[in-house]
């Protein structure tokens, strides 16, 4: 019957008209300066450095490659290399940036950094709060600003974290173990190199070459 | 001297707030003759821009805060509490925006537009009574007054689409011009069966035929009876039309015409259009509770010590949020179901409405046992059968059937 769908469409606008006064949770609005909702985990906005440890210049992650920089689609990576290195995680010296500036007026938050990096230094943040004055200055972020623990990559990103530091861990383990591995070896090589010049070596025959020790890697 | 025009203004004021009669004759006999005319006009004049104004105000706020809630939102709450001075912020805004006016406009006519419409929707309270004893002026015939002054307001909206030289502002004046003078006529027709019974085109005279109560508590309001409460849906659904409210907005449907006769208007102008808007939906408004729920009338028997001028006041209310409520609901309309719905099932409805008030009013010397009953029944059957067969007739016939496939498979 005409008007029949009017009459339907109207008690449905009533019901939610009283029902918002009524039941709290048919308000789906976030108030938001005063109130706020955490991040969902896959959240991402722009990208943010990670440093291990305390100190973001001493355990930053980055070891200035350009890779992120040449990949990045509109360019908003600049990185200058550094002349001193630094020891990395595993403690191999590795080159650091001197300067790496992105410029977040220009990011797309792509990811693609994020995607190519080979030494889990770059990951994507989730703060959007970058409201400034100075929309040249104010928008382009600096080493210092973008350096963030990785304590705080934990806390934004728990699942992703997790499967990157144990990667880490397992990565520095097996260093680890590859260079207590190769310290027992040269030390077996130094034991039977002595071993070998305090015993007294045969008659040593023109024709016949002396044994020499394996050779210490 | 001044002693009595202050006693006449205490006295006056006295009397509108306590609903006596003739309260400006309390102060006028202390003036000098040559100040009583214009004394007169301005007392009757500042006080219906003063409280519509306010009213407008308030109405914004609360289509904002109705809206919102229809739609499970909060809706402005920053402004002051509960975004109460949110009204106030938005007309700062609209003052001071610079008044933009294109350079290929019709200078003259896009000034005027605004100013030409403002006007007539004003001019349109002058006859409306708003308590027992406040019409501003007691015309005998008020009714064609209102709607002769409302129809010039189509003429400014066309000039202010004509003269922005834009397409939208044209197509937009376009359509508000097909729509209006649709929709007059069943507007017109529905107010025709209340003077057809009421036998007076005067709105006073209107309201008091509508005095007192059936069986000592039903109301004798128009509403209530078969003819009347047709005639309130047709002139409620063509009012919204006239005012240009949703679902009946397609002068400015955004989605095709950024805003029709709005688009090249800015700041004040623009202000000036909106005001004019609501000012006169709240016209229209208050000539339906005129005609159809007894103006100021009580709508229960103990309630006559209430001053007549607030039932007035809560039923304009009333109406105005039951018009935000339609808003809140109701998709826009195409321009062909628009015009569809006025002349093929508002207009042969109307006229209906207008047999079957004919009818009410000749049997109305009915005295057997259950005439009312009757009266009623007959009623209902012409009404309600012409309604269910027009809207059968102008439904569309679409059968719903499993789509076949003669060759993909």
């Amino acid at each position: 019957m005409l008007g029949e769908g009017i009459i339907k469409g109207m008690a449905e606008t009533a019901r939610n008209f009283f029902g918002s006064y009524h039941d709290a949770d048919r308000m789906t609005t976030v108030q938001f300066p005063e109130d706020r909702i955490p991040a969902k985990e896959n959240a991402r906005n722009f990208p943010f450095l990670v440093f291990d440890g305390e100190d973001p210049a001493k355990g930053l992650r980055c070891v200035a490659c350009q890779i992120c920089e040449k990949e990045c689609p509109p360019k908003c990576i600049y990185i200058v290399k550094d002349t001193v290195k630094k020891p990395d995680y595993i403690g191999k010296l590795q080159f650091q940036p001197r300067v790496f500036d992105i410029d977040v007026s220009v990011c797309m938050s792509c990811q693609i950094c994020v995607e190519v990096c080979p030494f889990e230094a770059i990951k994507m943040d989730t703060d959007y709060e970058f409201g400034t004055a100075d929309r040249f200055g104010g928008l382009l972020l600096n080493k210092q600003r973008l350096a963030k623990p990785n304590t705080y990559y934990r806390k934004i990103h728990a699942t992703e974290a997790a499967e990157v530091d144990e990667r880490l861990a397992a990565e520095k383990a097996k260093a680890e173990a590859k260079a207590k591995a190769d310290a027992e070896a040269k030390a077996r090589a130094a034991a039977t190199a002595a071993a070998a010049k305090a015993t007294p070596t045969p008659v040593v025959s023109p024709t016949a070459p002396a044994i020499a020790p394996a050779p210490a890697k | 001297m001044i002693a009595d025009v202050l006693n006449g203004i205490l006295l006056m004021l006295w009397r509108v707030v306590s609903d006596q009669p003739a309260p400006l004759a309390a102060l006028l006999p202390a003036l000098p003759e040559a100040l009583r005319p214009v004394v007169s006009a301005v007392l009757c004049v500042s006080p219906i821009i003063g409280v519509f104004a306010t009213l407008f105000a308030l109405t914004t706020l609360m289509e904002r805060k109705g809206l919102g809630r229809i739609q499970n939102r909060l809706g402005p709450n920053r402004v002051g509490p509960f975004g109460i001075l949110q009204p106030a912020a938005d007309g700062l805004k609209m003052l001071t925006k610079e008044d933009i006016i294109p350079r290929s406009a019709d200078k003259l006519v896009h000034f005027l537009a605004p100013v030409a419409l403002a006007v007539p929707t004003l001019l349109a309270y002058a006859v409306l009574p708003y308590g027992r004893n406040l019409v501003p002026l007691d015309l005998d015939a008020g009714l064609l007054f209102f709607f002769a002054v409302g129809a010039s307001t189509e003429l400014a909206i066309f000039m202010a689409g004509w003269s922005s030289h834009n397409k939208y502002s044209l197509l937009g004046a376009m359509r508000a011009i097909a729509q209006m003078i649709s929709y007059e006529i069943p507007l017109i027709l529905s107010a025709v069966t209340v003077v057809m019974i009421a036998g007076s085109l005067s709105p006073a005279h209107i309201v008091a035929r509508q005095d007192g109560f059936i069986w000592g508590w039903v109301p004798h309001w128009y509403v209530l009876t078969p003819w009347g409460f047709v005639g309130f849906l047709i002139f409620t659904t063509a009012s919204l039309a006239e005012s240009n409210r949703s679902p009946f907005d397609l002068p400015e449907a955004e989605s095709e015409l950024i805003a029709g006769h709005l688009t090249e208007y800015s700041g004040f102008k623009y202000a000036l259009f909106f005001l004019a808007e609501y000012l006169g939906m709240f016209a229209i408004s208050g000539l339906g509770v005129t005609l159809f729920l007894g103006g100021w009338q009580a709508p229960l028997p103990g309630l006559d010590w209430v001053p007549s001028y607030l039932w007035f006041f809560s039923k304009l209310i009333l109406m105005v949020f039951i018009f935000i409520w339609i808003r809140g609901t109701v998709p826009r309309l195409r321009v062909d179901q628009l015009l569809n719905l006025a002349w093929k099932f508002l207009l042969p409805l109307a006229l209906i409405n207008l047999f079957t008030a004919a009818i009410w009013h000749f049997t109305a010397v009915w005295q057997f046992p259950g005439a009312l009953l009757l009266r009623w029944l007959l009623s209902a059957v012409m009404i309600g059968g012409a309604y269910v067969v027009l809207g059968r007739a102008l439904s569309p016939r679409k059968k719903v059937s499993l789509r076949t496939y003669r060759y993909a498979t």
